[in-house]
């Protein structure tokens, strides 16, 4: 998971990863569109890069779990697939959440009522996430991901101070996850779901910020409005790695 | 083989970056109107798929007019409202400074598509700035709405360079909420999932800002 698009079996022949990409590099208005948008010879070799870079090799193995009947090659499959696995992203980090606030609440560590409040009602919105994203993985046809050990114990003995700026980080994480897939959902149901979340985690995010003393701008970036004007996504690669910690193998 | 230490399998795929929406948009695989597993997340969904029609510039000019309805709001009130904490102060100027860049940026991104950025509205906030806990009040709900707004345009967004910046930007809107609502005394993230509204929503919360 360092590395953007390592496949273990990837092979461009075989697995098409992303069948609108692929298109669209078939499509030469779309194409033209496309690099009007953005403006820039640069495009041309970024895109691809994009198409030599990325495949999905998962996407067979998806595809015949939900219907082994279909031989179609199937857009929506592959897009519905697609979607499935920024679903399933979102889920863990979702359980992580819940599980790192509910952890919290049962230690004890936290005594100030206010703070055990805002951590109580921000537990209870990261359940809700919980909740949704599992039936949205369903309603994808797709197994939702599974609850992921985790490992805080470390975080919590430390206590409150230690606490909440973890709570902090995770939170800003979360945020910059949401938004940097945004762009990679198909299905407009599942965006709007998404951004719903987005701005919540971005909530949650401002007021620990804002509860850990991190002004407007604070080590690393993260202070309550941390980027500026414009909030910074984060790549499914990098999100993971940081959350890495918190996960028990 | 995929490491150990994953939690989840899908992991391992790292997502592949979209270049157009609108292949995307045309190719939901959920039948319109899908009901979301929790009962609370319905109503989001709802309005933020029965806003149709329009372009990314129409998306872009209402969001520019929210925008420039904030940017006013901010630039004035830095001016008028006495009595805010220092912390509260520099929170204002910050959320001035904010909503000025968003107006550049969504100003240039417009222009960029070939559109007319829509003309900086007049405005008039009546006693917004009277006191304290009025502009307050007034700030929250503007950033509330703010957040709506781009929450229920989005998914109707075409470009995915123009949602990313649409994203980018309701997220601050969204932090900017949380603070101000965390001065009042009220909880920053008051629901689970925040509400999508559509343009007419949104317009009539506005309306008694803007003049005629």
């Amino acid at each position: 998971m360092e590395h953007v698009c390592a496949r273990t079996n990837y092979d461009p022949g075989d697995h098409v990863t992303d069948t609108a990409l692929r298109e669209l590099a078939d499509d030469p208005s779309s194409r033209k569109r496309f690099f009007k948008m953005i403006g820039g010879a640069g495009a041309v070799s970024a895109f691809g890069v994009v198409l030599a870079a990325c495949g999905d090799d998962d996407k067979d193995k998806a595809s015949s779990s939900s219907d082994s009947t279909s031989a179609g090659s199937g857009d929506a499959k592959a897009d519905n697939a697609s979607d499935l696995k920024i679903v399933n992203y979102a889920l863990t980090l979702e359980y992580l959440e819940a599980e790192f606030y509910k952890q919290v609440l049962e230690s004890g560590m936290v005594k100030d009522k206010e703070i055990g409040e805002l951590a109580k009602s921000i537990q209870e919105n990261e359940q809700e996430h919980v909740d949704a994203l599992t039936a949205t993985a369903k309603k994808l046809g797709g197994t939702p991901a599974p609850k992921p050990k985790t490992k805080f114990e470390g975080v919590i003995s430390k206590g409150p101070k230690t606490i909440l700026e973890t709570a902090a980080d995770v939170e800003n994480l979360g945020a910059a996850a949401y938004l940097g897939q945004a762009g990679n959902i198909k299905s407009k149901e599942v965006l709007a779901a998404a951004l719903a979340i987005h701005t919540v985690e971005a909530r949650h995010a401002a007021a620990l910020n804002q509860l850990v003393g991190r002004g407007f701008k604070a080590k690393k970036g993260q202070g309550s409005i941390p980027d500026g004007p414009f909030a910074k996504p984060m790549d499914m690669a990098a999100v993971l790695k940081a959350v890495q910690p918190f996960i028990a193998s | 083989m995929t490491s150990s230490r994953l939690v989840a399998p899908e992991l391992t795929t790292i997502e592949v970056q979209g270049l157009t929406r609108e292949a995307f948009l045309l190719r939901a695989t959920l039948a319109a109107g899908a009901t979301y597993g929790a009962l609370s997340a319905t109503p989001y969904i709802t309005n933020a798929l029965a806003q149709e029609g329009g372009g990314d510039v129409d998306i872009l000019n209402f969001a520019l007019t929210l925008e420039y309805l904030e940017a006013a709001f901010y630039t004035m009130a830095v001016k008028q409202v006495k009595g805010l904490s220092a912390d509260e102060a520099k929170l204002a100027k910050k959320l001035r400074d904010d909503e000025d860049a968003h107006v550049d940026e969504l100003t240039a991104t417009i222009k960029k598509l070939g559109g007319k950025p829509a003309a900086k509205p007049k405005v008039a906030f009546a006693g917004a700035f009277a006191s304290r806990a009025a502009f307050l009040k007034t700030s929250n709900a503007l950033e509330d709405t703010g957040v709506s707004a781009y929450n229920g345009a989005a998914p109707s967004i075409k470009s995915v360079e123009v949602l990313a910046a649409a994203g980018s930007i309701v997220q601050i809107e969204a932090r900017h909420a949380a603070l101000i609502r965390l001065a009042r005394g009220k909880s920053p993230a008051p629901l689970a999932f925040d509400k999508a509204s559509m343009m007419d929503e949104v317009l009539k919360a506005v309306q008694p800002f803007i003049k005629a």
